[in-house]
């Protein structure tokens, strides 16, 4: 960190052409919100001509990331036109026969749909409400292991060890090599010098390994009986028979990330917001009717994903502006949770917010998050399970935070609870 | 005002007077009926206010208007021929006294 910066009159005074807020640097140092909301007051629908992804589309506003996301005949995420994220890297072979990660999420209709229907009935609130008893019992284990007043990291003791373990068991995963799904799902989004891989080359033969683990489980699950595991549901589904094996690794990758680097940082973030805004933490103690609106808060606050990327697919005018086929255009959903339009007092983390449903988290349109239910289910179990053991929690060190315009969270975050 | 039952995946019955052009959505949200989510806040784009029109019901309010309503019906685990997003139903006096059943959860 360069305490030098200074990103509020940075914002004001940078010329509006030379705005480009995918720079990692303003994640790893959480200076993103200055700029997003001049672009949001100043032009919302924003052109930034050269990044280190090419030149893309900037849209701030909240109701113009749901115009965009729900506007999917025009503005694809299919993989062969392009990615659903910025960086054409994370998805698209960047090595030489390297890997391509196609899965539905970066698929149109109609095989987006016969796909997301296959995965969605395990994330249904159906199939929650069985779960949530393993889950309840996970954090109570997790959270019995902290000691008060002692310094740790929650994201890894707490964080990560939670969605590690829920993901292990909705893809019935080896439990004792589960910690590998954390790594795959970092590996994915990462790219070299961010302090998680080297070069491609790494990240391809990690991935490699990835694909191996997956393959020789999806033969397996296949030769066996259907169970209720997501490997299984895939392996036995008519819907998915003609699935390629890029593809199966594809839509692995999507639910180890979407399950994973999220929900962790929703937890993260809860953190975050316990110590930053005490008062309202008390107030969700005090009366834990709260905790669903709180969660939903937390989520919305946290924005564990920044951006969602979509292709044009044909010239389209949007608020004025000209967006030419094949353009990038990025919906920022960080910004758009932070629209004052539409989110009163949006930079704070308040408890009892009206509406706490209505954020930008989890996208809108046909390639809503599906898993949201299982997401807000594990958030709150947590808070439900702190609440009963512990009174407090303060961050007492420096915070690292991951240097991406994705995946907005922490590397680390220095915790002491109290009784 | 035109009323509306809606009723929990479980029998509990909540009967709501909706205001006119108020949606089927926006009355059980702010009469805090269980059941129906609303996120988007009426924008057709999440599909968190799913419900089943009855069927005494389903000439009138059973079919979706627009190409986008069905679309979003259609990556729906629990779709049945008489679902709808409750908030493209706008209630009027013709629908007065509608009955809607809602589904186990939300997602």
């Amino acid at each position: 960190m360069t305490p030098s910066v200074n990103d509020e009159e940075l914002a004001r005074t940078t010329p509006l052409d030379q705005f480009d807020v995918s720079r990692p640097e303003l994640y790893l140092r959480e200076g993103l919100h200055p700029y997003f909301k001049r672009l949001r007051d100043e032009d919302p629908v924003h052109y930034c001509k050269q990044s280190a992804y090419g030149p893309y589309w900037s849209v701030t506003r909240f109701e113009d990331c749901v115009a965009i996301d729900t506007n999917h005949k025009v503005f694809s995420s299919d993989a062969s036109v392009g990615s659903f994220v910025l960086d054409d890297a994370t998805l698209n072979p960047v090595v030489e026969n390297g890997l391509f990660l196609p899965n539905f999420l970066g698929m149109d209709p109609p095989r987006h749909d016969i796909h997301r229907k296959v995965v969605s009935p395990a994330v249904a609130p159906e199939n929650l409400e069985r779960i949530e008893p393993l889950i309840r019992q996970r954090s109570q284990k997790v959270l019995d292991s902290l000691s008060i007043g002692e310094t740790f990291n929650w994201v890894e003791r707490v964080s990560i060890e939670l969605t590690t373990m829920m993901l292990a068991t909705l893809l019935d995963f080896n439990f004792e090599e589960r910690r590998n799904l954390t790594r795959w799902s970092d590996v994915v989004t990462a790219s070299p010098g961010d302090g998680v891989i080297e070069s491609w080359e790494q990240r391809e033969k990690e991935l490699r390994q990835c694909e191996a683990t997956f393959q020789k489980m999806f033969a397996e699950r296949k030769a066996a009986p259907p169970k209720s595991d997501l490997i299984s549901m895939m392996a036995h589904s008519p819907e998915m028979a003609d699935i390629t094996p890029e593809e199966f690794l594809g839509t692995v990758v999507l639910l180890i990330v979407g399950g994973n680097d999220t929900t962790r940082n929703s937890m993260s973030g809860s953190a975050m917001a316990a110590h930053l805004y005490p008062a309202e933490f008390e107030k969700v103690r005090s009366n834990q009717a709260l905790i669903p609106s709180a969660v939903s808060e937390t989520i919305r606050w946290q924005t564990p994903i920044a951006h969602m990327r979509r292709t044009a697919l044909c010239d389209y005018e949007f608020r004025g502006k000209q967006i030419r086929k094949g353009d990038k255009v990025v919906m920022w959903y960080l910004s758009a949770n932070r629209d004052e339009r539409v989110i009163a007092n949006p930079m704070a983390f308040i408890a009892d917010r009206k509406n706490p449903r209505h954020h930008m988290s989890f996208g809108f349109g046909i390639h809503r998050c599906v898993g949201n239910r299982l997401a807000e289910m594990q958030v709150r179990v947590l808070w439900e399970e702190f609440f009963k053991r512990f009174s407090k929690i303060e961050v007492v060190g420096e915070v690292t935070r991951i240097p991406s315009c994705l995946i907005h969270g922490y590397t680390s975050i220095p915790v002491r609870l109290s009784k | 005002m035109p009323k509306i039952k809606y009723i929990t995946h479980d029998g509990k019955e909540y009967d709501v007077d909706a205001h006119e052009g108020a949606s089927v959505m926006e009355a059980a949200t702010s009469s805090n009926v269980p059941g129906i989510d609303g996120d988007c806040g009426g924008a057709l784009a999440c599909g968190t206010c799913h419900i089943y029109v009855d069927p005494a019901w389903f000439a009138k309010a059973g079919t979706p208007a627009q190409d986008a309503e069905q679309e979003m019906l259609s990556l729906l685990d629990n779709r049945q021929d008489n679902s709808r997003l409750s908030c493209q139903i706008s209630m009027s006096a013709e629908l007065d006294g509608l009955v809607v059943r809602l589904p186990r959860g939300q997602h």
